[in-house]
């Protein structure tokens, strides 16, 4: 299935339809996505859609142009980037997803409100621990004191963080395969099932990065 | 003859520029005094005409407050915006001013706003390349600074519609220097242009495909040039003239607008040369037979001038962080602007990015080249630009104001344009048929913080208990880094009116007033257009008579008409070359009224072919206008 951008018999570039950014590109709605064939198709799409091709044409072939070549950019910008991509893929499939984000963390920082953040179980000790250490980094800077004791702890948390950061990052992977495999002949439930896993998945990711981002802080200081 | 040739301008903090593609190759367009580069001043003459370029230039130093340079900082801004600039610059802004009012600069006994004096450099540069082409110039493509928000574009659009050009398109400067910079070779890789000019700094990060241009990533400061090193050295220049004279002395040359800007002038002379030599002489004649004398030494010069070319810096590991690459995985570095003629500037250039870059495009001109390039992409293409596609991006994040006063980003920097959002918005209490939205441009947290573009006002909403109306409200950057936001209430399907009050820009109807105004000032720029317009019509019926006389009906003619058509045409000839617009005019009516028979003959003979079931293509009148063509619905296979 792809959405046809161009008149079949003349070749005149056409208003857009509707359709999800898999379709704008003729590709399934599958993760798995080959992005040196996604540039290709960007490219040249491009080359027929931007609207420099279309300064002489006139009004309602601009207003085409302008309107095609913007959702071929917002559809390439969201799909080339994984986390993205996912993300769209979630929504389009009607899932809500929690705002776990750096906005919304940012949102919460600059009006001083607390935001709900469910701490995965897994991560709690650890967490608790982290939080202690970087408490504690805070007050001995503020006293201009210097403890190598504890940057280097800090610092073994971060690296255990990240390499968090680099399994969860797996973890979707394969969550994405069972969709891929599911998405055509899996039931509903399947289906749902998957979802709800791959949620699950940002969610701890965004956790685990706004702690890194914490550190980083932290430290930066 | 080159009609309808798009131009290409660089509109410069310190100097402007027109080019055209001759051929395979851009070609900057040099005015009536033969120089390439056209200052950006601005200067009021004794019997209040326009004075633009180097022709202006002796006014900033005898009569400074009739003259005005570095317009360009002041484009799209609003009072509280600028007072720093003018602290540093003899900007003279008018004494009614309002708050909230788009800033006024005076000159002389007159006021004029940031657009409308870029408008009369933008008219000099029209009116150079009309005399070079003998023909009218209506169409353009300027560049702005790739760090340039809503506003300012804005502001730069306006300017081109006062000076009564259609602007196709605006480029970001860096990446028109790109364009220039990679015509001649097929290249591939990832490119780094770095542009410090007069008054901005741009950096932008490109990739280089079969002739696709992509901005991966850009930032700049909008506020950043050789004219702060140029007030630098003023100060410095101040201080030790206080130092010799006294304070008293200092407040008397400070408070003489010439005194100043002969020190301006020495300034930029030194620095000029401290590119080329080891060090530099000041010398300036101050009021009371005074004189300033100094030696700078390159040593100096280059300790004083460190903490702004460092400001360079950030910018650019911003740019390298979001395209998510390393200083080596740049394959060239260009450097743009004059500012990058002085040595130190280079060598952070070189150490920050571990290339050598390139300096082989002269870095005033390259530029206005690359518009060049990309207007003749938009006319069309030639066989040289036919594979070449500019995909831009937008250099800062689109934001709506949302609870708390807080930031809500819907379009991230470093998005490639035309790019749009989606918002949805409802109502709060039952009936409201009104939903204010504020938008912003930045990358802060807080609205106060970013920069506010402007307040929209959906208004016609139909009323409904609170909660239940939709208003989709569609946020688009379009391919001049240009916000338009259209609205739609959904349950209704209503298309929702928008009243747009832009926080720093000029209303549709002001850019007409002004447009209409700046003729006052230009009388001359008005008479020829008449006469260019004339001699375009001119040529236009001298090549449909030249049509004529091989059609039959030429010898259904007598004599006597057809020597008399002669007569008009080699008379039409004779003066459609000179400048009197009224003998061109009275050629052309007298040229019409003899052939009036002509055409009808013409005109009867088409009709009989025609009824004898010729194709009307067979005779030689014009095809009719084409049908439209029918747009065909969009269909999924």
């Amino acid at each position: 299935m792809r959405a046809v951008h161009f008149c079949n018999s003349c070749g005149k570039v056409q208003p857009p339809v509707p359709v999800d950014y898999f379709a704008f590109f003729g590709f399934p709605r599958k993760l798995n996505l080959d992005t040196a064939a996604l540039e290709k198709e960007f490219y040249a799409l491009s080359r027929r859609l931007h609207p420099d091709l279309f300064a002489q044409a006139n009004p309602e072939e601009r207003a085409f142009s302008l309107e095609q070549s913007s959702m071929l950019n917002d559809a390439y910008r969201t799909l080339k980037d994984p986390i993205k991509r996912t993300e769209y893929l979630l929504r389009l499939e009607g899932v809500e997803l929690e705002e776990q984000s750096k906005q919304a963390t940012e949102k919460a920082r600059a009006t001083g409100e607390l935001k709900k953040q469910v701490v995965p179980p897994d991560l709690l000790e650890e967490v608790f621990e982290l939080n202690m250490h970087l408490e504690e980094l805070r007050m001995q800077k503020k006293m201009g004191e210097d403890d190598p004791a504890l940057l280097e702890e800090i610092g073994k948390a971060k690296l255990s963080l990240e390499e968090k950061y680099d399994a969860l990052f797996n973890e979707l992977r394969t969550e994405w395969n069972n969709w891929d495999k599911f998405v055509d002949n899996g039931t509903e439930a399947d289906r749902r099932k998957i979802l709800d896993r791959m949620l699950d998945v940002l969610n701890r990711r965004n956790y685990v990065r706004n702690l890194v981002r914490d550190v980083n802080e932290a430290l930066e200081d | 003859m080159a009609t309808d040739t798009i131009v290409g301008i660089d509109l410069g903090t310190t100097n402007s520029l027109v080019a055209y593609m001759q051929g395979d190759s851009p070609v900057v367009i040099p005015g009536e005094d033969g120089l390439n580069l056209v200052p950006s001043v601005v200067a009021l003459d004794e019997k209040n005409q326009i004075v633009v370029g180097n022709a202006a230039r002796k006014y900033l130093i005898e009569t400074p407050e009739r003259a005005v340079y570095s317009v360009k900082r002041l484009m799209g801004r609003g009072v509280e915006d600028i007072q720093e600039e003018l602290k540093l610059f003899p900007f003279q802004l008018a004494d009614d001013l309002q708050s909230g009012e788009v800033i006024r600069i005076k000159l002389g006994e007159k006021t004029f706003t940031p657009p409308e004096v870029s408008a009369f450099i933008l008219r000099q540069l029209k009116r150079n390349a009309e005399r070079f082409f003998g023909a009218a110039v209506t169409q353009a493509v300027i560049t702005v600074p790739a760090y340039f928000n809503d506003a300012q574009r804005q502001a730069t659009k306006d300017a081109g519609r006062i000076a009564g050009l259609n602007v196709l398109r605006l480029v970001n400067e860096p990446t028109a220097a790109s364009l220039a910079y990679g015509l001649d070779k097929k290249k591939h890789g990832i490119v780094v242009v770095y542009d410090l000019g007069g008054g901005t700094f741009d950096i932008s990060i490109l990739k280089l495909h079969d002739g696709i241009f992509e901005v991966i990533a850009t930032n700049g400061d909008t506020h950043l040039g050789g004219d702060d090193i140029d007030n630098l050295l003023i100060a410095i220049a101040l201080d030790d003239i206080r130092g010799e004279f006294g304070l008293g002395f200092e407040n008397e040359v400070r408070r003489s607008g010439e005194a100043v800007a002969r020190i301006r002038q020495a300034v930029i002379e030194a620095k000029i040369a401290l590119s080329s030599q080891p060090a530099a002489k000041l010398d300036v004649d101050l009021p009371g037979g005074k004189r300033y004398q100094r030696e700078i030494s390159l040593e100096v010069f280059e300790q004083m001038i460190q903490p702004i070319i460092d400001r360079t810096v950030g910018p650019c590991k911003q740019a390298l962080k979001d395209a998510n690459l390393k200083p080596e995985q740049i394959d060239e570095v260009v450097l743009v602007g004059g500012s990058t003629r002085i040595p130190k500037v280079r060598r952070l250039v070189q150490d920050l990015f571990q290339r050598v870059p390139h300096t082989d495009l002269n870095p005033d001109e390259v530029v206005a080249l690359g518009a060049a390039v990309q207007a003749n992409i938009l006319g069309g293409g030639s066989d040289i630009t036919k594979e070449m596609l500019l995909l831009d991006v937008t250099p800062l994040s689109l934001g709506i104001e949302v609870a708390g006063g807080v930031t809500d980003k819907i379009i991230l920097r470093n998005s490639t344009v035309p790019a749009s959002a989606t918002q949805y918005y409802t109502t709060q209490v039952d009936g409201q048929t009104n939903v204010a939205i504020h938008v912003l441009q930045g990358e802060r947290e807080l609205a106060r913080d970013c920069r506010s573009l402007a307040r929209f006002d959906l208004k016609g909403i139909p009323p409904m208990p609170a909660g239940m109306p939709r208003v989709e409200v569609k946020f688009l950057i379009d391919a001049n880094g240009i916000l338009r936001v259209s609205a739609r209430e959904q349950r209704s399907g209503k298309e929702a009116e928008i009243d747009v009050q832009p926080t720093y820009g000029l209303t549709d109807e002001q850019v007409e007033n002004m447009l209409l105004e700046s003729f006052d000032y230009a009388e001359e720029d008005f008479r020829q257009r008449q006469v260019i317009e004339a001699r375009r019509e001119a040529d236009t019926i001298l090549t449909a008579l030249a049509k004529a006389k091989k059609n039959p009906a030429w010898q259904e003619l007598t004599s006597e008409e057809r020597s008399k058509v002669e007569t008009l045409e080699n008379a039409l000839v004779t003066v459609k070359d000179g400048d009197d617009y009224h003998a061109i005019r009275g050629g052309i009516d007298a040229l019409n009224e003899a052939t009036m028979r002509l055409a009808e003959l013409m005109m009867d003979m088409a009709v009989s072919t025609a009824l004898k079931g010729k194709a009307m293509n067979d005779t030689d009148l014009e095809e009719g206008p084409k049908a439209g063509h029918p747009v065909a619905k969009a269909e999924f296979k």
